[in-house]
């Protein structure tokens, strides 16, 4: 920071490297059964034929990512043998010595050099208004530090352990190449994501219109709209053709073998509920709560029988097929039909009027959050998917800005349930903390000139998530509550965490609504 | 962006690097029947908890002193009664008296190194930060990224956090003397010396500097005006305060002796194990321990240390400025470490914590030496197993301090304080002085880091155990020896100037 270069990005080696040690601070910090799951994936992919690999089921934790996964694992696998043989034998379930932690974290720290190059893509991206004499308050630092210290990536993938920074990697190197305007290359960088996450599938629907509107259609007519003309069949031609290697590499052997069907349900298993054990901050959580409080009302009016209730199971912790008791139950068509209706006003929009890769960039966030918002069986850990890419916007625009600030706050808050153990406790808070205070700070600063960031009503939402931290982390496990209602907590976290996620994605269509009425706007 | 935000971010950066480094094992994990360090604190807070208080420092069939007795003062004592007591609350079975003994959890460990991290923030934090905002030169972004590295040291974080120990605290303390005696208000200074005095007999290192610093400055103010106030306040307020943290044991001299006694064992012999001081690295040629008589070796040693340790005192003596007083406190602990009776390797942290100071003044000297007394230790850390944070914290360490505080650029002979010197030696022929320095600390890095990695790989031969041991404790002894006399020599030569001090 003191040194006296201006204009070179010598902080960046820094920030990474400073980070990345921090990373290794946590190897012997609390891991989740994740890190079962990833180890016995390595077992699997080293000592059984392709062919069994979508069929072994030793473990509970069968392999349910796609084929590039499986293969990602393959090639780790053949490093892990070096640290210890054991931990690729299928049968040794649970098996964690301390050079399986090592090899297992390291892992994870060194194929984040895919997220650290792709953070250095995107900054190269970054609008710069005018050029701050000083490092600390250029937006390209900014996006820098929102990225790699993204307190949300740290504690899933450090702590809690999974491979996300690896393949955000891949989401934001093919978002940057879409913002130097280098569509092949983002479409080969997603497809290969696809291949390696099939969660990624939620913001394909943007990928897919953008790429056919901008891409495939050379030019447009002067007011913005398509022009039907220019439709040229040579760039969908090759477009179709890198999408579809990808997919023939990936599952083509699966597909020669004849085991698609089963590769298929592995990677979409129904049998899951419209919740995970801790529900995800969207608006099923408000649902559920709306549920509950009802019955809670019919029983006190005597309208409803306590008997003939359904036994309450939502937040038991088993992921199980669950029924709510007034409200109708919502199947997984319903799910779809309105995650389908709440990213169709996006994606008709672009359509209309594309206004470049930030408002492909605005669409994917769109489809991110329209998927979170309504899914089925949605993850709390999915959030980063829109959080991480708003990080872009964020440093452009005064309002996405403020958009950002919200849904990044409630959103890394609405991950605390994640690591539940004591010993991360500080962990969890300073790193939050820290993240905070600086997006916080920095981004006031950097668009200082164009005044506040957040509504006043912002504000006290946002202050109300201490209250909630203060009481979910230390008042509750101290009162007598603790023994009759365990998942409290959890349940006061996702509902006042689902307010701000759903208030987040309405501001961020209204904001892209709103620039379609002046498609000029750079 | 404002100080304070960069303020509170390095503050929670050091608070979770800290705590990251906590995950790791401490020393004597799973070790019967001695355990190690923690062990011995464990044991403390059970000795104080239940035994009446004048049977905390004397052998009884309730206290063995032989298994971890306790050797600190009472401030050490009233602490560990502190957390018993906590510890009572939380779960009886971590103070039980003789049933406790080894106790081992995860839940102890918790709040063991709880204990650790509440001190560190009530007390040395907060006195690192006051005196990075407060007493040091240049830009605030400079005094901040002085506070980042100060909090960063990874010497200290890996023996509290990692091996365990309460250095914070005395640290803590004596820093908090420090900044008092650096914002003029001394007796205030003195008092938290005191305090520190009677947490760690080992503050003794610092004694000499705050001594010299207090009387010289009397001295200036005139000894038969408000100098002879001063000296009356700052006695009266030092009096005060040891007899204040001695009042349960001044009641019978007995007690009182055999305290004293618990805390200073001249029977132990010239030094244990590998340390980086001149007696042990001496000892591969000449062997002290066998040619000299207990006596003589106290006597010896006793006069080497006066002997290093006077020039800077009396310097400090008769200019008594804050600029010096640092000087004269890192040259005193260094001297203390290099030359004094039983000296333990983590005692090189009292000599760090002076370098801490002199950070923004010398960047590239002290992160050289700091790098070096952290390397120092590394058989320790390598018995404890914290390989992996000690790599890390160091590896961090040193590609922050140097890019933050920008060492390499600032290395020119003004940089150095070395330019009254030059004028002596002008008949030699003019080296770049910059440059040469710059390659010696290369070559040192690599080299500490070539031994790490031998220590971590290698087996040594079968005839040689020790060998990589010896090797590193020679290797730091050179550093600190050359850091030594390096600080001597700027402490004489003359005040910083003050053109320098605009380039910042």
């Amino acid at each position: 920071m003191a040194a006296p270069v201006a204009d070179s990005q010598n902080w960046f080696p820094v920030l990474a490297l400073g980070v990345s040690l921090l990373k290794c601070l946590f190897i012997n910090a609390y891991r989740s059964t994740d890190f079962e799951v990833h180890r016995n994936w390595l077992a699997i992919t080293h000592s059984l034929p392709v062919s069994r690999w979508y069929y072994e089921n030793t473990s509970e934790w069968t392999l349910d990512y796609p084929p590039l996964f499986a293969w990602f694992e393959f090639g780790l696998s053949h490093v892990a043998q070096h640290f210890d043989r054991s931990m690729l034998v299928v049968e040794n379930l649970n098996y964690a010595s301390p050079s399986t932690v090592l090899f297992q974290r390291l892992s994870v720290i060194f194929t984040d050099v895919v997220f650290i190059y792709a953070t250095r893509e995107c900054c190269r991206c970054v609008q710069e208004q005018k050029r701050s004499r000083d490092n600390l308050h250029r937006p390209s630092f900014i996006l820098a530090v929102l990225l790699l210290w993204n307190f949300g990536l740290l504690i899933v993938d450090h702590i809690h352990f999974q491979y996300n920074g690896f393949l955000f990697g891949f989401l934001l190197l093919s978002v940057a190449k879409h913002l130097q305007s280098q569509h092949l290359k983002g479409a080969l960088l997603f497809s290969i994501l696809l291949n390696l996450k099939h969660i990624y599938l939620y913001v394909a629907p943007a990928y897919g219109i953008y790429l056919l509107r901008s891409h495939c259609f050379a030019q447009n007519n002067k007011d913005g709209s398509v022009r039907w003309r220019s439709f040229s069949p040579l760039r969908l031609l090759a477009l179709g053709s890198i999408v579809a290697s990808v997919f023939a590499l990936s599952f083509g052997p699966f597909i020669a073998m004849g085991q698609l069907p089963q590769v298929l349900s592995r990677l979409f298993p129904f049998k899951r509920g419209l919740c995970h054990a801790y529900w995800a901050p969207n608006i099923w959580a408000l649902y559920n709560l709306l549920d509950k409080g009802l019955v809670m009302l019919g029983v006190r009016l005597r309208l409803l029988e306590e008997a003939g209730l359904h036994r309450a199971t939502m937040t038991g912790g088993l992921v199980q097929e669950m029924q709510h008791s007034v409200l109708p139950s919502i199947s997984p068509t319903v799910t779809l039909v309105c995650t389908l209706l709440s990213i169709l006003p996006a994606m008709t929009s672009i359509w209309r009027c594309p206004r470049g890769a930030r408002g492909f960039l605005r669409c994917l966030l769109l489809c991110a959050l329209g998927s979170f918002v309504f899914g089925w069986h949605v993850h709390e850990k999915a959030i980063l998917i829109a959080i991480l890419p708003l990080s872009i916007l964020a440093v452009e625009s005064r309002e996405d800005a403020g958009i950002f600030l919200v849904l990044a706050t409630t959103g890394h808050y609405s991950l605390f349930p994640l690591l539940f153990t004591c010993a991360e406790l500080p962990i969890k808070v300073t790193l939050m903390l820290i993240f905070t205070i600086y997006s916080f700070t920095a981004l006031r600063k950097l668009h200082s000139a164009q005044g506040p960031l957040l509504h006043p009503l912002e504000v006290v939402y946002l202050l109300g998530l201490v209250a909630v931290a203060i009481a979910c982390e230390v008042v509750f496990p101290l009162s007598p509550w603790q023994q009759q209602l365990p998942f409290l907590p959890l349940l006061a976290t996702s509902v006042y965490c689902s307010v701000g996620v759903c208030y987040s994605f309405l501001r961020l269509y209204v904001s892209l609504l709103r620039q379609r009425e002046k498609p000029k706007q750079p | 962006m404002q100080t304070w935000n960069l303020v509170s971010i390095s503050v929670l950066l050091g608070v979770v690097v800290r705590w990251g480094v906590s995950l790791n094992p401490y020393s004597g994990a799973g070790k019967p029947p001695m355990f190690g360090d923690y062990e011995a604190q464990r044991h403390w807070q059970e000795v104080t908890y239940n035994l009446p208080l004048q049977e905390w420092y004397f052998n009884t069939t309730d206290n063995n002193l032989n298994y971890w007795g306790l050797d600190y003062p009472p401030l050490t004592a009233y602490h560990s009664w502190i957390c018993a007591y906590i510890a009572k609350i939380l779960n009886p079975e971590w103070v039980e008296l003789h049933k406790s003994r080894g106790y081992e959890s995860s839940a102890h460990k918790l709040f063991m190194r709880a204990t650790v991290l509440v001190a560190d923030l009530l007390i040395y934090i907060p006195a690192v930060v006051l005196y990075c905002l407060y007493l040091t030169e240049g830009s605030s972004k400079r005094k901040v990224s002085t506070l980042f590295c100060f909090l960063l040291y990874p010497g200290l974080i890996l023996i509290d956090y990692g091996h365990f120990q309460y250095n914070g605290v005395s640290l803590g303390f004596a820093l908090w003397g420090v900044v008092a005696l650096g914002l003029g208000w001394d007796t205030l200074g003195s008092l938290a010396f005191c305090l520190a005095l009677n947490y760690k007999q080992m503050e003794l290192y610092h004694a000499l500097p705050f001594f010299c610093y207090l009387l010289g400055k009397c001295i200036k103010l005139g000894l038969t005006g408000r100098g002879l106030f001063l000296l009356v306040r700052i006695a009266v307020t030092v009096l005060m305060t040891f007899a204040l943290c001695w009042l349960p044991f001044l009641s019978d001299p007995n007690q009182t002796l055999q305290v004293v006694r618990r805390i200073f064992p001249v029977a132990r012999g010239l030094f244990e194990d590998k340390v980086a001081n001149i007696w042990c690295s001496l000892n591969i040629l000449i062997r002290f321990r066998s040619i000299l008589s207990s006596d003589s070796q106290l006597y010896l040693s006793f006069g080497c240390t006066l002997l290093a340790v006077l020039p800077s005192s009396i310097k400090l003596l008769t200019k008594p400025n804050f600029w010096q007083f640092k000087l004269a406190l890192a040259n005193s602990s260094l001297a203390f470490f290099l030359f004094s009776y039983q000296v333990h390797e983590k005692s090189i942290l009292l000599a760090a914590l002076p370098a801490c100071l002199l950070l923004s003044d010398l960047p590239l000297m002290v992160i050289w030496f700091l790098l070096a007394s952290t390397f120092s230790m590394l058989p320790l850390f390598l018995k404890d197993g914290l390989l992996v944070p000690y790599a890390v914290t160091s590896l961090a360490f040193l590609f922050f301090s140097i890019y933050l505080m920008s060492a390499l650029v600032h290395c020119s002979e003004e940089d150095l304080r070395l330019s009254a010197y030059h004028k002596l030696f002008s008949c030699l022929p003019k080296l770049d002085l910059a440059y040469i320095l710059r390659w010696k600390f290369y070559i040192s890095v690599a080299a500490m880091a070539g031994l790490s990695i031998m220590s971590v790989v290698l087996a040594p031969p079968p005839h040689l155990p020790d060998l990589f041991t010896v090797l590193v404790s020679t290797a730091a002894f050179l550093h600190f020896l050359g850091t030594f006399i390096y600080f001597n020599i700027v402490q004489f030569s003359g005040p910083p100037s003050k053109s320098h001090k605009k380039n910042h």
